[in-house]
């Protein structure tokens, strides 16, 4: 396979929307978790059901971006780091998925339908289910536990090939960057 | 001749009045019944139910218009979907079923509307407020009873239902549909 140069501007935007999204999905879901049931409270779950479908979306995009449009190689560094920064990478492709499905499975059986933007209705491809619900709602919460630790990790290793290895690696997902290997 | 055409009459009328006393429906049947409702959430239709209800209903298919029928629903028997809107809807700012237990709702007159349709009207109460509603429906004949089926839509701000932050009708719109499936059968019938 061709190995590319540098991340596409397509590429970076994708990535820094979908985290400014997660930012935003993960501390509102546990936020409004937490809250006595209010209008604010119903509203609140829309917000996030919207952004987390949105989430889906970006990540769908984004895995099809990435098909066709190679990374740029990793800097050099030792096997074992590579290794875990390509898992990593691919657990959060796969989280991205996962997290948002088992969301609107989790809706669809709590007799909740997702309507994204309160215009376009996603079908409840689960019936009503009280005990699959709650269970769905602790695959919900199992998966963002993991993404918790997966995007701590993936952010202290950027952090650490910035500061420390001084590298490109971060600089790389910037539109700014102009280097290449 | 003469005295042919009423003997007629007189056997038709008997006849008639005959069948119309057999097929008087007066029991309601609770586990072949449901009263349901959709409201709507942030735009999004959801599903509910009253899983306790009675009903004194007398009632003949062939004329419902001479029925008559009173309903009590339990509205602590409600089930949003959800264990905390259940609890939260029986508390004071929605229906204060401490208060106002049931909802009743009680028949005035039954209209054709054609093609085996009608309407009920009636006064609704709940929690402490009466109203006016027309309720069209449909009706089937079944073995050992009849099928009531229909709905109406009520305005849940004309009862006090969710008052104060509630009130807020671009979280919880004002209209509300209320479904009824009502199975009655004659009085011998077992349940
Ligand atoms: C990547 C996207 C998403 C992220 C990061 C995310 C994150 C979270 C987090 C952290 C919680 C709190 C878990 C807890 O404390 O119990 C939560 C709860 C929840 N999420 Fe998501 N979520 C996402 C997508 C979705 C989607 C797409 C839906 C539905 C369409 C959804 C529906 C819910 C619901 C209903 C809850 C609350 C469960 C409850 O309290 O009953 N989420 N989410």
């Amino acid at each position: 396979m061709r190995q590319a140069q540098h991340y596409t501007r397509t590429a970076i935007a994708l990535h820094w929307l979908m985290a400014l999204l997660i930012f935003g999905a993960f501390p509102l879901g546990v936020y409004m978790h937490e809250l006595p049931l209010s209008p604010t409270k119903l509203q609140l779950y829309s917000y996030h059901k919207w952004i987390g479908i949105t989430i889906l979306f970006a990540a769908a995009t984004r895995l099809a971006w990435r098909f066709s449009h190679p990374a740029p190689a990793m800097p050099d560094m030792p096997r074992w780091q590579r290794i875990a920064a390509h898992s990593i990478h691919h657990l959060l492709y796969v989280l991205l998925f996962a997290i948002p499905i088992s969301g609107w499975l989790m809706s669809s059986a709590k007799g909740f339908q997702t309507v994204w933007f309160g215009v376009i209705p996603l079908p409840d491809l689960l019936g009503k289910d009280k005990e699959l619900g709650n269970l769905l709602q602790a695959v919900h919460e199992a998966l963002n536990f993991a993404l918790l630790l997966l995007v701590g990790a993936h952010i202290a290793g950027a952090l650490k090939h910035h500061f420390i290895e001084r590298d490109d690696t971060l600089r790389r997902m910037t539109f700014r960057y102009k280097g290449g290997a | 001749m003469r005295l042919k055409i009423t003997h007629k009459l007189l056997l038709a009328t008997m006849l008639t009045a005959g069948t119309v006393s057999a097929a008087e429906l007066t029991q309601l049947n609770p586990a072949k019944s449901q009263i349901t409702f959709v409201s709507k959430q942030m735009g999004v239709p959801v599903d509910g139910r009253f899983k306790k209800f009675d009903a004194k209903i007398t009632v003949d298919p062939a004329r419902p218009e001479a029925g008559k029928a009173q309903f009590e629903i339990d509205l602590a028997s409600i089930d949003t979907g959800s264990d905390d809107a259940d609890s939260e809807v029986k508390g004071k700012s929605w229906f204060n079923a401490a208060t106002f237990p049931k909802a009743t709702f009680v028949s005035s007159q039954v209209r054709p509307l054609g093609n085996n349709r009608y309407e009920a009207l009636g006064k609704l109460t709940i929690k402490g407020t009466t109203r006016d509603v027309v309720a069209p429906f449909s009706i089937k004949q079944e073995a050992g009873g009849a099928l009531f089926d229909g709905s109406f839509v009520l305005n849940r701000l004309q009862f006090k239902i969710g008052e104060g932050a509630w009130a807020d009708t671009a979280t919880v719109a004002d209209e509300v549909q209320v479904k009824f499936k009502l199975f009655v059968t004659g009085a011998s019938s077992t349940r």
